[in-house]
C-alpha cells in the first residue's frame, strides 16, 4: 500500500527526516511513535503533500505509483486521508459543503458518480453516528468553535465520509480527554478495514490502547530506529523515549 | 495627451439643457438648480489633491464627454424582464437612461397611503409637494459630480410611505444605462421618505443594457422619520466598462432605523458616496456593503455617519474582494457630535486580496466630540488563508474549488440577514458568478 525508501526531507532547509524506511501493507494498522521533535508530524505532512516540506532524497509510493509528484488533492483522490493535529477552522464554509464537494471528486476521480443530496445525507448521518455527533455539525462551518473533542471527532467523520485506502492520523490523540478519546478511537475501529491502511502517529501509548496497532515503529532523528509489535508501545511508555535519544545520532538537535 | 473634460464640459451642458428640465422657470427649483452649477463651476470635479479622492483619480470619466441622456431612449421590454429577480415579488419602477418609464413599470396592487412616481412628472404636476424634501437630506454638495447631479436634477424615483403604513412588497427601482449609445451620462435623482412609524424596503439596481461605455451619476435622498423602518439596498451591476459615481444621503429620526446594503458586483470606476445623519435620540443605522472588482476596476466606497443625538446606534461592515489589478478604497468616517452621549458606533472593513497585484486602501476616521460613547473601528487587508486552502485541498477540491470556497465565505456574511431572501438568493447567485468567472485566472 505505502512504501517509503530512504526518505529525506526539510523543512526551512532544516533536515527533518533522514533516510526513514517504512512498508505499510493493507489493512495494516502501524504506530509511528517518537519524542517531540523526532519528524513524527513532518512525515505526516510529506505523505500529504503540505507546501514548505522539501523532499530532497527518497520516495514515498502508493500503490505502486510515486506520491511525491502529485498535489495534495490529487494524493487525496487516490485515497490518501491526512487527519489533522491541528484541524483549520473555516469559517463560512460549512461541513456539509466541504464534505460533498470533496466526496464528489473522490467519487468523480474514481469513475463513479456524484452523490445526489439525498444519498449524501444518508451517508452523512450514518457516518456521524460512528463518531457520536449530532446533526447540527453538518450544518456548522468547518471546525469553527469546536471544541478540541469536536474537532478531533470531526475529523475522523470526514476520515469515514471520504472512505480512504490510506489514513493517517498526525496525535489524533493529543487534547482529548478519555471518554473523547474512546469516540474517537470506536469510529477508526469501525473504518478498519482488509483494504484500507492506518498510520497512528502519536506520542503516547495510551492511543493504542483502542486502538491495537500491528506494528508499532520508534521515530528519532528522523528515521525509524526500532519496530515491533504492540508490545513496543507499552515498553516505550514505561521507559520514555530516553533511551532513544542516547542511543540515536545527536549530531542535529531537532528537538 | 487629450484634453480632460473637466467640469466645464457639463457646467456648458448643463446651460444647454436647463431650459428643457422638468418644471423649469419654477423659482425654487431654478435657484437649486443654478447653486449646484455654481458650485459645480466652482470647485470642479474632484482632483486627487482632495483629500477625499486621494486614492481615486477620476481621469478614466474626463478622458471622455460624456452627453447628458435624453428622455424617450428605448429599452427593450424583454431586458426588463430578463433583468428580474427570480421569486422577487416588488413594485418595479423602471427607469431608462434615469427617465421614469412608466411602460416597463409594474405598480399593480399598490396600496393607499404609498406613492411611487417619477420625479419629473410630480415637478410638473405637484412640485410643491417635492419642494420641502429636495435637498434636504443632501445638505451642501459634498463634491462636484454630485453638484452635477443636483445642477440637472429632473428625474428619478419617489417613494413616499404615508405615517404608519407597513409596505408589503420591496418596492424595486430598476436603472437601466446605455439604452441611448454609448458616451451617455443619466443623472437621477430619488427621493425617498418614509414618515412616522412607516416601514418599507427600496431595492435600487443599476444594470447596463449593452456593454456601453456609459457614467451613471445617480444620488438617493432618504428622509427618515421618527418610529420608522427603512431598508435601502442598493445593487451596482454595470458593465464593466461604465462609469458610476454616487451617494445616498440620509437622515434618520427618533427611535427609527435605517438598514442599507450597498453591493458593488462590477464597474470600471465605481464611487459611492454615504452620509447618514442620526438627528434625534436613539436613531439607529447599520450599513453592510460588499464590494467585488477585478481587472481593472476601482471601487471607492466613503461613508460618513453623523451622531448628533443621545443614544444612537450605528453599525458598519464593509467587505471587499479583489483580484487582478484591481484597487478598493473604503474611508468611513464617524462624527460624534457634543451631546450625542451614549453613542454606540462599530465600524469594519475587511478585504481580501486574491492577487498580488491587487490593492485596498482603508482609512478610518473617527471624530468623538462626546466624553460618555463606545466607538470601535477595524479594518484588515488580507489573502486567503493557505492553511485552510491545504486543509480543503487535502480532502480533494482542488487549488480553484479551495480558493473559491474560501472566497465565497468570505464574501457570505455579509449577505447572510439579507431580507427580502430572493434578493439575498439572487445576490449570492451573482457574487459565485463572478467568482466562477474570475477564479480560474488566479495564480
Amino acid at each position: 500500500m505505502l512504501s517509503i525508501k530512504g526518505l529525506h526531507a526539510k523543512v526551512d532547509d532544516k533536515p527533518i527526516l533522514r533516510g526513514l524506511d517504512l512498508e505499510v501493507g493493507p489493512g495494516e494498522v502501524h504506530a509511528i511513535m517518537g519524542p517531540n521533535g523526532s519528524g513524527k508530524s513532518t512525515l505526516a505532512n510529506v505523505i500529504a503533500g503540505r507546501d514548505g516540506y522539501e523532499v530532497t532524497d527518497g520516495s514515498v509510493r502508493f500503490l505502486g505509483c510515486s506520491l511525491l509528484s502529485l498535489t495534495p488533492e490529487e494524493r487525496a483522490r487516490e485515497g490518501v486521508f491526512l487527519a489533522f493535529q491541528y484541524p483549520v477552522e473555516i469559517p463560512g464554509v460549512s461541513n456539509v459543503a466541504m464534505l460533498k464537494e470533496a466526496v464528489n471528486a473522490v467519487r468523480k476521480h474514481r469513475g463513479e458518480p456524484g452523490l445526489d443530496a439525498m444519498d449524501f445525507l444518508k451517508l452523512a448521518r450514518e457516518r456521524l453516528k460512528l463518531v457520536e455527533m449530532k446533526e447540527e455539525f453538518l450544518y456548522r462551518s468547518v471546525n469553527e468553535g469546536f471544541s478540541g473533542g469536536e474537532k478531533k471527532r470531526n475529523e475522523i467523520f470526514q476520515l469515514a465520509m471520504l472512505e480512504p485506502r490510506l489514513a493517517i492520523l498526525d496525535e489524533t490523540d493529543s487534547g482529548l480527554d478519555i471518554d473523547a478519546l474512546k469516540v474517537v478511537a470506536g469510529g477508526v475501529n469501525a473504518m478498519r478495514d482488509s483494504a484500507r491502511s492506518i498510520v497512528l502517529v502519536t506520542h503516547y501509548q495510551r492511543l493504542l490502547e483502542h486502538i491495537v496497532p500491528d506494528w508499532v515503529h520508534v521515530l528519532a532523528d528522523g528515521r525509524i530506529v526500532r519496530s515491533g509489535d504492540k508490545e513496543l508501545a507499552v515498553e516505550l511508555e514505561q521507559q520514555g523515549y530516553g533511551w532513544v535519544n542516547s542511543g540515536a545520532d545527536q549530531a542535529v538537535g531537532v528537538g | 495627451m487629450r484634453t480632460a473634460h473637466d467640469a466645464s464640459t457639463y457646467v456648458a451642458a448643463q446651460r444647454d439643457a436647463a431650459a428643457a428640465l422638468p418644471a423649469a422657470g419654477r423659482r425654487w427649483l431654478d435657484q437649486c438648480r443654478s447653486a449646484a452649477l455654481a458650485q459645480l463651476e466652482l470647485t470642479g470635479l474632484p482632483d486627487q489633491s482632495n483629500e477625499d479622492w486621494k486614492y481615486t483619480p477620476i481621469r478614466p470619466i474626463t478622458r471622455e464627454a460624456f452627453a447628458p441622456a435624453q428622455a424617450g431612449s428605448d429599452c427593450p421590454r424583454q431586458f426588463v424582464v430578463a433583468s428580474t429577480i427570480p421569486n422577487l415579488d416588488s413594485y418595479r419602477l423602471v427607469f431608462v437612461d434615469g427617465f421614469w418609464s412608466p411602460a416597463l413599470s409594474n405598480l399593480d396592487g399598490l396600496p393607499a397611503g404609498v406613492t411611487l412616481a417619477g420625479l419629473g412628472q410630480m415637478l410638473d404636476n405637484d412640485p410643491a409637494r417635492i419642494e420641502p424634501w429636495l435637498g434636504s437630506a443632501l445638505g451642501s454638495e459634498p463634491h462636484g459630480f454630485i453638484a452635477m447631479n443636483s445642477s440637472f436634477v429632473g428625474d428619478g424615483a419617489v417613494v413616499e410611505i404615508n405615517a404608519g403604513v407597513v409596505l408589503d412588497k420591496p418596492v424595486e427601482l430598476l436603472f437601466v444605462s446605455g439604452c441611448g449609445g454609448s458616451g451617455r451620462l443619466s443623472l437621477p435623482r430619488n427621493l425617498v421618505v418614509a414618515h412616522s412609524g412607516s416601514q418599507a424596503t427600496v431595492i435600487e439596481r443599476h444594470v447596463s443594457l449593452l456593454e456601453n461605455r456609459s457614467l451613471s451619476n445617480s444620488v438617493s435622498e432618504v428622509i427618515v422619520e421618527s418610529d420608522a423602518r427603512l431598508t435601502h439596498h442598493a445593487v451596482q451591476q454595470e458593465s464593466p466598462r461604465s462609469f458610476h459615481v454616487g451617494g445616498l444621503f440620509v437622515r434618520v429620526g427618533r427611535r427609527a432605523e435605517f438598514c442599507a446594503t450597498t453591493v458593488t458586483l462590477d464597474g470600471a470606476l465605481v464611487r459611492r458616496d454615504a452620509l447618514i445623519n442620526l438627528d434625534d435620540e436613539q436613531a439607529q443605522a447599520h450599513l453592510d456593503g460588499l464590494y467585488l472588482a477585478f481587472g481593472r476596476n476601482h471601487v471607492d466606497n466613503h461613508t460618513h455617519v453623523v451622531h448628533h443625538a443621545p443614544n444612537g446606534v450605528s453599525r458598519e461592515h464593509y467587505k471587499g474582494v479583489l483580484g487582478d489589478r484591481a484597487r478598493a478604497v473604503f474611508h468611513g468616517r464617524i462624527v460624534v457630535q457634543p451631546g450625542a452621549q451614549q453613542t454606540d458606533s462599530q465600524q469594519r472593513n475587511q478585504n481580501l486580496l486574491l492577487s498580488r497585484d491587487a490593492e485596498a486602501d482603508s482609512k478610518p476616521q473617527l471624530e468623538i466630540y462626546a466624553d460618555n460613547v463606545k466607538c470601535t473601528h477595524g479594518a484588515t487587508v488580507g489573502q486567503l488563508d493557505e492553511g485552510a486552502i491545504f486543509y480543503l485541498r487535502s480532502r480533494g477540491l482542488d487549488q480553484v474549488q479551495a480558493r473559491r470556497a474560501l472566497t465565497r465565505a468570505f464574501a457570505a456574511d455579509v449577505l447572510e440577514r439579507m431580507v427580502p431572501t430572493a434578493l439575498r438568493s439572487y445576490l449570492e447567485q451573482q457574487v459565485n458568478d463572478r467568482m466562477q468567472a474570475v477564479s480560474e485566472i488566479e495564480r
